[in-house]
Order: structure tokens, then C-alpha cells, then sequence
């Protein structure tokens, strides 16, 4: 195609050069964008917090006899919002443990989606292998006993990485052999892994009773906990940062990651220079769906000890959020993790505290994705320069090409 | 006319966003086809083995009042009918394995059809099923999932992908229960149900077309903003204001003396208002799409955008109102689930049908009266796996609920079967 203008060139140096090489000045600027897509998405959730305010709506009916009133109100409603918010996340022990426990499954999700979009693959499925992932660990969590804990607890978080890669390898296979797409397919497999958990959990992996959930894993399948109740804050989070390295060192200083830039770049070009693309597809998608797998097994092997229907909350779909947002790279990935855990945890006591539902977290995630995702919005919005790199940012460029 | 010239190009480029052919892709062969109809011949003998014998009996109960007149029940011999069926799918086979019969496609269904027929026989045998009840689940719930797939024939036909359906569905679904409660008129609802769906398809057409932003992110981006939005609002008005969530449904719409035929009249002529516009819009936009010029350029302006473009077509235009038309048929679609079924809105109500909806469009070949059919196909899918828990097989529903699914992998991934799809499929345009 003929838009291999400046802009790409300038994206396509950026890809293959060693990462961590720039100054503190170009890290700056790059993340420039992501920075103010944040802020400006959490500018626009605080105008939907004071718009949907019950008081700000009242005083909103007297404002001509009363203006001072709205303002007041406009101020109240907000300040204890972001309170909440703030002491949720970041107010107390508990409260940064609580983050860190809810960035755990964002990174190794986001992980899984940026380790995609870096081959040219865009993995939606990582909800659905996040499923496939915690089922098995959760498995294996309960259904052997008399193991040392080390062991055990091993052979559970493998089985939720194995879990989640065989399920995402299947869509990575298809598009090797049959050229079918895979956002169509991790679709699909979503929805067929929720069938399945909830055939599971409501049958063979039911728990005697009447409620459907598994039973309680072992404790020799915990994850070790690092402090004593109530701080949740687990060894799965550590092991989200050593996947992160793991990723970084993966894509950036081996073979293998050499070829899944390659192929992301440009698969046909990649072809002529010896890369097997399908082999890497299918390995792309296994690791990325281990990943997802990961997260899965990070959240039941050190939170929830079991599993019931419709766990994930989400996880897997803010994943996409994450990789945008962290511009596919695995620090990048790990910060916005952190923000988003941030956000979640503090949106948890917004919702108990000031009465705000915590879906308002969803909407400012999907503001975010799109400022990032169309950066010329951004940058039009507060006057930065282009550094000639603006554009489509398409992660799916050569797609069906 | 340019009509002609841009006809030619249609159908016959290289395959967008959702299938790759070229290198890496190998044709699909003889073999998988062999290996589908095995399958299926493999299970229909597991039901003849499985059989109970005896009688099963299927009656024709319409749901609701009708007043058609009544249908006797319908008794049939179940061995004899596991055999005549598994004699015709032998035949299919054999027919295909000496060259007769040469279309994979023909092979396949005979092969289902039977598949379906005997499995329901089976699965009644000593007891009874109300056929005629199952027949109208499968059109009722097949309603959303057309609308859905319609809502995407256009967009994709025009080059744009759109996963952003259930989105616009769950938007409108709530926007149309709050205003249909508010202003006591159920068309005001529909109304703004539409509008909704074209804003939303306004933001996805924008940013794919203005900012050429990746599609899919984009349709991620609004599918996820419409589920925090309607949750949010949700929790925090309609869940205490009970009255704004209370809109009343569309009564059923009965067409005189059409209504009396026996099993048609109940199955067609006593419906959901959905599904006649449902049925409208598949004939409508079948004629837009391939009866005028407008269609031809939504075709050509997602087939090669660039000899669109050079023969004087507004590409950008005829993506925006494509994108813009398909999200109003969204926004319908999302109406259905409240206007025309339950009445009140719900968290995350529309539960997935956008995405089987995407399914049934591709399923169907990105054609309307091919995603009618396929989505036919997944209410059936659908209604069956109710009635299945009523006659306790002992199947587990679940199964039944991956059906469509699996089935749309395996048509996407040309095993039986090919999906082209839009050539320029999800590929922005740059002049």
C-alpha cells in the first residue's frame, strides 16, 4: 500500500529500536498523549458524576433564584466523589494493597493483548481465555490434595497458562491454516467458553449444594499471601511483574520476539525473509492466551479461592484499554495497569461511599481508549504538535492483505 | 453507466478484514467436507443406537390467543424415521463420494436437515413436543439477532467493520425504555432508539472514517462506553425511580383472515412487531443493496474504494450513511429487547446478540436475505435448547448454546463452505 509516508517510517525505527535506548525527554513525549487521554477522560467522568448528581439536578431547578446553590452542590458532589475515590485507592495500607490486588489480572491480561497487537493480532478473546485459565487452575487448586504447596500451587498457575494458550491457539491456528480471522473467532470462543464455565460450574465442577460454584481450592494451591489479613496483596502480583520483564525480554532481545515484530510490521515481508508467519501466529496467540490464562489463574489462586459464574468482571475486555493505552509496550502496559487498579479499587469505595455506581470506571476506560485511540483528537484538543507520527495507529494494518 | 463497470469488480477482490487467502492460507479440500458429514452421520447412528423406540408426537399448540383453527397432534414412529433419514444422508454421501452430486453445500444440509429431524424425533420419542410453540420461539428470537446481522450487512458492505452492534443495541434498548416512560408513547421509544443507534454509529463512523482510528478498536471503544453508560445510569436513576423503567411493550399484531390459516397463520400472521419489521427491512435493504445505485456504490465503495473514488463516488459520504443506516437498524434491534419483549430495561439485556448477530452476517455470506436465514438458523438453535431442558435430554443446554458459534468458526474458516467478505473490509480509506 502507498502509505508508507513519513509517518511510517517514523513508527517503523520506533518498533525495531531497542526499547530503552531514547532519553527521558522522548519517553516523555511519547507518553504525552496517554497522559492527557487520562486526564481528559477523567475530566469528562467528573462532568458525568456532577451532571447525574440527584442534589446538582435539584439545585439545577432553582438556579436563577439561587445560583450559588448549584455551584455548591457541583463542588460537593465531586469533592466526595474524587475523596472516595482517593482514599480507595491510595488512602490507607488496605487501600494501595486493593489496587495492587486489582492491577494483578489488568497486567497480565494487558499483557496478553499488547504481546498480540506486537505480531499484528488482535486477541478480543482474552476474556474468554481468562475464563479457560481460571478453570483449570481452579481445578487443579481442588482437585489434588497432599501435594507440597510449592508444587502445587505451581502446577495450578501452569495449568491456568496452558488452559488459556491451548484456548487461544486454536483461533492462532485457524488463521495460519485457513486465513480466517481471529477477532472473529476469539469472539466466537468467548462466548463458547462461557457456555462451557457455566456448564461447568453449574455440573461437573459444582460444589455440593445448591449454589453454583466450584469448591474452595486447597490451601496448598494459594497463592502466598504477603501480609496478614485483611491486606490482600498476593505473590501473583510479583508474578505479574515478572511477566511483564519476561514479555519485555521476549519481544525485545530474542529471536523469537524479533520475528513477532516482524510479522507485525509486515507479514509479507517477513515471509520473504524466512519468518514461518503462521508458526508465529500460532505461538503468538498461544503466549498471549497463557498470558490471559495467567490472570485468570492470579485472581482465583489469590483472591477468590473459588470460582462462581461471571467472575471476570471484565478483565479481559478492559485488557484491549490497557494495551492501547500502555502503547503495547510492557512498561507501558504496567502503568496503565496500575492506573486502572487504582481506579477500580477507588471506584469500589466511591460506590459505597458516595453513592456512584462503578460503572462510571467503564466510561472514563472507553474515553480513554478513544483519545488514545485517535490521538489527532487529542493533540487538536490541547495544541500539541504532531511529531509526524500521527495518523491511524492501525494495529491491524495488512489485514486480509 | 458506471453501473456496469463498477458491477465487475464487485465479489471478486481479495477478501477483507475477516479472512486472509493468499499465501498463508491453503484451500480448504474435499476433506473437511467428508469429515463434517461423517460427523453428523456418526451421530445420527448414535441416535438410532440410543433409540427408545415407540412414538413421538409433535402438536401444533400456537402460544397465546390465536384464532387459527386448530391443528390435530402429529404422531410419528420414531426407529422408522431414524432410519429413513439415516438412508437419506447415506444417499447424500454416496452420491457425493461418486461425483453425482457435486455441491459440497447440498451435501452438508441434506446432512443436517437430517441431523435435526432425527435428533428431534429422538429426543421427543414417548413424549410430546408443540412443534408450532418452537417455530414461533425461533422467529421471536431470531428477531434481535436479524437486526443485528442487517445492521452489519451495511456497514461491512460499505468497508467498515462494525463490532460496535451491541453497543448500539444496549444504547438504544435504554434510551427508548426511558423515553417511551417519560413520554407515555411507545413510538416516541422507537423513535428515539433509532436516533440512538445513529449517534452512536455517527461516533464509530467518525472515528473510523475522520480519525481512522483501527475499526475494531473503535468498536471496542463504544461497545464498552455503552455498557458503562446504560449501567451507570442505570444504578443511578432507574434502579430508584421505578416509574422511568416501565414503558410497556408493542401488542402483537394480528392480520385478519391471513391469522386463521392453519400453522402459517399463527407462525407468520400473529406476531411480533419486530419481526415484521424485521422481514421489511431484509427485503428492503436486499433491494437497496442489489436493486439501486445507491447499493452499487455501498458495494463498490467496500470492494475497491479507490475506483470507487475515481469514478466520482464520495467514499467518506457513502461510508458515513451506510455506517449511519446500519447503526439505525441497530438501534432498532435494540428496541426490540424492550419495546417489543420485556418492557424494561435491564444490565447488559441484549447479553452477546450483537455478536451473533456479526455471526449471522458472516454465516450468511455479508448478504440480508443470507443473515436472515442464518439468523433463523441460531433462534432455532436457541429455542431448541429451551425445549430440550423441558424434555430433560440429557444433553446439557450449554452444548446446544455453543452451536452457533462454533458453526460460524467453522464457516469463517472456510471448512464448509467460503465467507468472502468486502474486499476493502475494515480498511480506512486515504485519498
Amino acid at each position: 500500500m502507498k502509505r508508507e509516508t513519513r509517518g511510517e517510517r517514523g513508527k517503523q525505527e520506533e518498533r525495531f529500536a531497542p526499547a530503552g535506548s531514547g532519553p527521558v525527554l522522548e519517553m516523555l513525549s511519547r507518553s504525552a498523549v496517554p497522559l492527557l487521554a487520562v486526564l481528559t477522560g477523567l475530566l469528562l467522568g467528573a462532568v458525568i458524576v456532577i451532571v447525574t448528581d440527584q442534589r446538582v439536578i435539584d439545585a439545577w431547578a432553582q438556579v436563577t433564584s439561587n445560583p450559588a446553590a448549584l455551584l455548591a452542590a457541583m463542588w460537593a458532589s465531586i469533592s466526595q466523589a474524587y475523596q472516595a475515590l482517593f482514599d480507595g485507592a491510595l488512602g490507607s495500607p488496605y487501600a494501595i494493597s486493593e489496587s495492587l490486588v486489582a492491577a494483578t489480572p489488568y497486567i497480565f491480561a494487558g499483557l496478553a493483548v499488547a504481546l498480540g497487537f506486537k505480531a499484528g493480532l488482535f486477541n478480543i478473546g482474552a476474556e474468554g481465555q481468562l475464563f479457560m485459565g481460571a478453570l483449570a487452575s481452579v481445578w487443579v487448586g481442588y482437585a489434588f490434595s497432599g501435594i507440597p504447596a510449592v508444587l502445587h500451587v505451581t502446577l495450578a498457575v501452569l495449568a491456568g497458562a496452558l488452559a488459556g494458550g491451548v484456548w487461544a491457539a486454536i483461533p492462532g491456528y485457524l488463521k495460519a491454516r485457513t486465513g480466517a480471522h481471529e477477532v472473529v473467532n476469539t469472539i466466537m470462543l468467548n462466548y463458547v467458553a462461557f457456555r462451557l464455565s457455566d456448564w461447568l460450574i453449574n455440573g461437573p465442577m459444582k460444589r455440593p449444594g445448591w449454589v453454583p460454584i466450584t469448591p474452595e481450592i486447597q490451601p496448598t494451591a494459594y497463592l502466598p499471601r504477603l501480609f496478614a489479613e485483611p491486606l490482600r496483596l498476593h505473590a501473583g502480583f510479583f508474578l505479574a511483574i515478572a511477566a511483564a520483564v519476561g514479555v519485555y525480554y521476549l519481544l525485545f532481545r530474542s529471536t523469537l520476539g524479533f520475528e513477532m515484530r516482524s510479522v507485525g510490521a509486515n507479514p509479507h515481508a517477513a515471509r520473504v525473509a524466512g519468518i514461518n508467519v503462521g508458526r508465529t501466529y500460532v505461538v503468538t496467540m498461544a503466549l498471549s492466551g497463557a498470558l490471559a490464562g495467567l490472570a485468570g489463574a492470579s485472581q482465583v489462586l489469590g483472591v477468590d479461592h473459588w470460582l462462581g459464574q461471571g467472575f471476570s468482571a471484565g478483565y479481559g475486555f478492559d485488557s484491549i484499554a490497557l494495551a492501547l493505552l500502555g502503547k503495547s509496550h510492557p512498561a507501558g502496559v504496567v502503568a496503565a495497569a496500575l492506573l486502572f487498579g487504582v481506579l477500580r479499587s477507588g471506584a469500589t469505595r466511591m460506590q459505597s461511599a458516595a453513592g456512584i455506581p462503578i460503572d462510571i470506571i467503564t466510561i472514563i476506560q472507553a474515553l480513554v481508549i478513544a483519545f488514545v485511540a485517535a490521538e489527532a483528537l487529542v493533540r487538536g484538543l490541547y495544541r500539541l504538535r504532531s511529531q509526524g507520527k500521527v495518523g491511524a495507529e492501525l494495529f491491524t494494518r495488512g489485514w486480509g492483505r | 453507466m458506471i453501473s456496469h463497470e463498477v458491477g465487475q469488480v464487485e465479489r471478486g477482490g481479495r477478501p477483507g478484514m475477516w479472512a486472509e487467502t493468499g499465501p498463508i492460507a491453503g484451500r480448504p479440500a474435499r476433506t473437511p467436507v467428508v469429515v463434517a458429514f461423517l460427523v453428523m452421520l456418526v451421530i445420527v447412528l448414535g441416535f438410532l443406537r440410543t433409540s427408545p423406540g415407540g412414538e413421538a408426537v409433535f402438536t401444533f399448540t400456537p402460544g397465546g390467543v390465536s384464532q387459527a383453527a386448530p391443528l390435530r397432534p402429529l404422531s410419528v414412529p420414531v426407529d422408522p424415521t431414524l432410519y429413513l433419514f439415516l438412508l437419506l444422508t447415506v444417499g447424500a454421501g454416496m452420491g457425493y463420494a461418486a461425483g453425482r452430486i457435486r455441491s459440497a453445500n447440498l451435501v452438508i444440509g441434506l446432512s443436517f436437515l437430517s441431523l435435526v429431524v432425527t435428533f428431534l424425533v429422538w429426543a421427543t420419542a414417548g413424549q410430546s413436543l408443540n412443534l408450532l410453540g418452537m417455530l414461533q420461539a425461533t422467529l421471536v428470537r431470531a428477531v434481535p439477532i436479524t437486526l443485528a446481522a442487517l445492521s452489519g450487512v451495511i456497514c461491512e458492505r460499505s468497508g467498515v467493520v462494525n463490532i460496535a452492534i451491541e453497543g448500539m443495541m444496549l444504547g438504544a434498548a435504554f434510551t427508548s425504555v426511558v423515553a417511551a416512560s417519560v413520554s407515555g408513547s411507545l413510538l416516541v421509544g422507537l423513535v428515539l432508539a433509532i436516533a440512538t443507534g445513529a449517534l452512536l454509529a455517527a461516533v464509530h463512523a467518525g472515528l473510523a472514517i475522520r480519525y481512522r482510528v483501527d475499526q475494531i478498536v473503535s468498536g471496542t471503544v463504544i461497545n464498552i462506553f455503552a455498557t458503562g453508560v446504560t449501567s451507570y445510569l442505570s444504578a443511578r436513576f432507574l434502579q430508584e425511580i421505578e416509574w422511568l423503567n416501565n414503558s410497556g411493550t408493542f401488542p402483537n399484531l394480528s392480520i385478519p383472515l391471513l391469522g386463521r390459516i392453519p400453522l402459517l397463520g399463527p407462525l407468520l400472521f400473529e406476531g411480533n412487531l419486530f419481526f415484521y419489521i424485521a422481514v421489511a427491512l431484509v427485503v428492503g435493504l436486499h433491494i437497496l443493496l442489489f436493486r439501486t445505485r445507491f447499493g452499487l456504490r455501498i458495494r463498490a465503495v467496500g470492494e475497491h474504494p479507490r475506483a470507487a473514488d475515481t469514478l466520482g463516488i464520495n467514499v467518506a459520504k457513502v461510508r458515513y450513511i451506510s455506517v449511519i443506516l446500519g447503526g439505525m437498524i441497530a438501534g432498532l434491534g435494540g428496541a426490540y429487547f424492550t419495546l417489543g419483549s420485556v418492557g424494561r430495561f435491564d444490565e447488559l439485556m441484549t447479553a452477546g446478540r450483537g455478536f451473533i448477530g456479526l455471526a449471522a452476517m458472516i454465516f450468511g455470506k455479508w448478504t440480508p436475505v443470507g443473515a436472515f436465514s442464518a439468523s433463523l438458523l441460531f433462534g432455532f438453535a436457541d429455542s431448541l435448547q429451551t425445549k430440550l431442558q423441558i424434555l430433560g435430554i440429557p444433553i446439557p443446554s450449554e452444548f446446544l448454546l455453543m452451536a452457533p458459534y462454533l458453526a460460524t468458526m467453522v464457516v469463517v474458516s472456510g471448512i464448509v463452505g467460503r465467507a468472502v467478505p468486502p474486499a476493502a473490509d475494515g480498511q480506512p480509506y486515504e485519498k
